[in-house]
């Protein structure tokens, strides 16, 4: 069983079919429900608290927006646990959206330097590219150290 | 009192735990955040039909947000534009959004650009504003003084009283701000002195500046209010442009203030200003180097030519060096002194007022549009001609005695 990331890490959808084929999803909701359920912070409405962009400080230096140090302290850590990564191109807000364009490049930059196994794949737009995307994401899943169902 | 219902169109501040501090601002003044409400549909709509390509999703969510407050899908009563500090995509955004909303509805506005240090107190005075010009279009749309009223403007270098009775101004009193209470209460008996009043005789008090809590309390105040909203009103009661557009600078002590107006009532505005390079404060400073008083800056500066002294006051720190260097180089006090007005005027330039939309007449107010050499720095980089009304340093004392007569019973 690999920890595998989502991108867009927002996207049920991806994160249910990285779990459906026998992995460990590392998507956003985990970690916001971490923040959220951590007692003693008033921070609403992620329990983000101005801290949290000083943790970021570890993935993008101090003259980058705070609004991006805050999101990688989410998804930095996420980044350094992942075995393999899915990103989806041009995803459709209903499939799962991340606000900050310049966090996504990061995010994605740096799963590329990660040295993983990293499996880009373009937002199905008909019936049969979503079958064929489906097909494309349990194959890269079964071929993956512990995968398969 | 009436909840204010706040739209915030925003980027990153709940990733960067500054929302919290948003929502207390706001609820401060009895106003509430809220984020409008859309459709998915409206979304792809919204930014489409802006035609601003940006990449960051939130961003587009804004764009939306405020298409469908000017239709008039949602109903808001001000607008809130936070965006992360150092991002150019939102900044492009931010600016945008502030303009089509100004242009396009009469909802005030306010954009701000955040890091995970501010503060609901630094908010506090730009909420404040959107709530008095939500609250009270009445009160702002007086334009003319009765009775007889005491301003005071409890500011952060210094401390200014106004007695006005039936329009006119009939005593004022100035003072460094050192204790705030004994400031306020000095300048005002040196006020009341020169008016020839009694005290009691006062019907309304209103105060304004970063005292004005203290001071208003304590002196049992009929209006305490900000100085975005108060300033804009001395202003253009005082140059006599009561209708139409203007822009109002006031470059104080700690903070600068630029507002767009139309018809007296503020509709955009900036506050702040990097470091107090930006500021009063390092004219002060350059008075001090020079070795003359401040009030002898301003004609110094205007016999001077600052092109040939480099001066960046972007940070006072840097600032203060080139000062030193000028003057170590050979650079003439008369060149110094042109050169610090035109550093000022330029930072005040760069950071703030590319933010608000410049309509003439531009009118300079504060203490510091008595320094001739500023205000002639700013209309060179403006290229406009600079209006500075009669009793101008007394602006926010001014607006506050202006506006309290509101108050008096019957009026």
């Amino acid at each position: 069983m690999a920890k595998v990331f989502i991108y867009p890490t927002t996207s049920l959808i991806l994160s249910d079919l990285v779990a459906r084929f026998g992995h460990t999803p590392l998507s956003a909701a985990l970690q916001i429900r971490e923040h959220i359920q951590t007692p003693g912070l008033e921070s609403p409405p992620l329990q983000i608290t101005p801290e949290d962009p000083k943790k970021g400080l570890k993935w993008a230096a101090v003259e980058v927006p705070s609004g991006v140090r805050g999101r990688m302290s989410l998804y930095g850590p996420m980044i350094e646990q992942a075995e393999a990564a899915i990103i989806i191109h041009d995803a459709d807000f209903s499939f799962g959206c991340m606000g900050c364009a310049r966090t996504n490049e990061l995010i994605q930059f740096l799963l590329r330097k990660g040295d993983i196994p990293v499996l880009d794949l373009r937002y199905p737009r008909t019936e049969e590219e979503g079958i064929e995307f489906v097909a494309a994401i349990k194959k890269f899943l079964d071929e993956l150290a512990g995968g398969g169902v | 009192m009436n909840l204010v219902r706040i739209a915030q169109l925003s980027c990153g501040p709940e990733y960067s735990g500054v929302q919290k501090e948003i929502n207390e601002a706001a609820r401060s003044v009895d106003a509430e955040i809220f984020f409008p409400d859309i459709r998915l549909a409206d979304i792809r709509q919204g930014f489409d039909l802006f035609g601003l390509d940006v990449r960051s999703p939130d961003l587009k969510l804004a764009i939306a947000r405020a298409r469908a407050l000017v239709e008039g899908k949602i109903e808001a009563d001000a607008v809130f534009i936070a965006t992360c500090f150092r991002c150019a995509e939102a900044a492009i955004v931010r600016n945008e959004l502030r303009r089509y909303i100004h242009e396009n509805s009469r909802l005030p506005v306010v954009s701000y650009s955040f890091t995970e240090r501010t503060t609901a107190g630094t908010l506090l005075t730009r909420m404040e504003a959107l709530t008095t010009i939500a609250r009270r279009r009445a009160l702002l749309a007086r334009e003319v003084q009765e009775g007889l009223t005491l301003g005071v403007d409890s500011g952060s270098s210094t401390t200014k009283a106004v007695i006005m009775r039936d329009n006119q101004i009939i005593g004022t009193g100035w003072l460094p701000t050192t204790a705030v209470l004994k400031s306020a209460e000095d300048a005002v008996d040196i006020a009341v002195k020169e008016a020839g009043v009694k005290r009691e005789e006062i019907q309304a008090i209103g105060t304004t500046g970063y005292g004005r809590f203290l001071v208003g309390e304590k002196m049992h105040a009929d209006l305490i209010q900000e100085e975005l909203t108060i300033n804009s009103k001395g202003a253009v009661y005082l140059a006599d442009r009561q209708h139409g557009p203007s822009t109002v600078i006031d470059i104080g002590g700690m903070d600068n203030k630029a507002i767009s107006v139309q018809d007296g009532i503020p509709g955009t505005f900036t506050m702040g200003g990097i470091c107090a390079g930006a500021s009063g404060r390092f004219l002060e400073m350059t008075a001090k180097r020079l070795g003359v008083d401040i009030t002898e800056l301003g004609p110094l500066a205007l016999r001077g030519t600052g092109r040939e002294v480099p001066m960046n006051s972007y940070c006072i720190v840097f600032g203060t060096q080139s000062l030193v260097n000028a003057l170590a180089a050979g650079s003439s006090p008369e060149d110094v002194a042109a050169a610090a007005c035109h550093s000022v005027a330029e930072q005040v330039f760069e950071q703030q007022l590319q933010e608000v939309d410049i309509k003439e007449p531009v009118i300079m107010v504060g203490g510091t549009s008595l320094i001739q050499g500023l205000v002639k720095a700013m209309g060179d980089l403006l290229q406009v001609e600079v209006v500075v009304p009669h009793h101008s340093q007394y602006i926010g004392a001014v607006g506050s005695a202006l506006l309290a007569s509101g108050f008096i019973k019957g009026s």
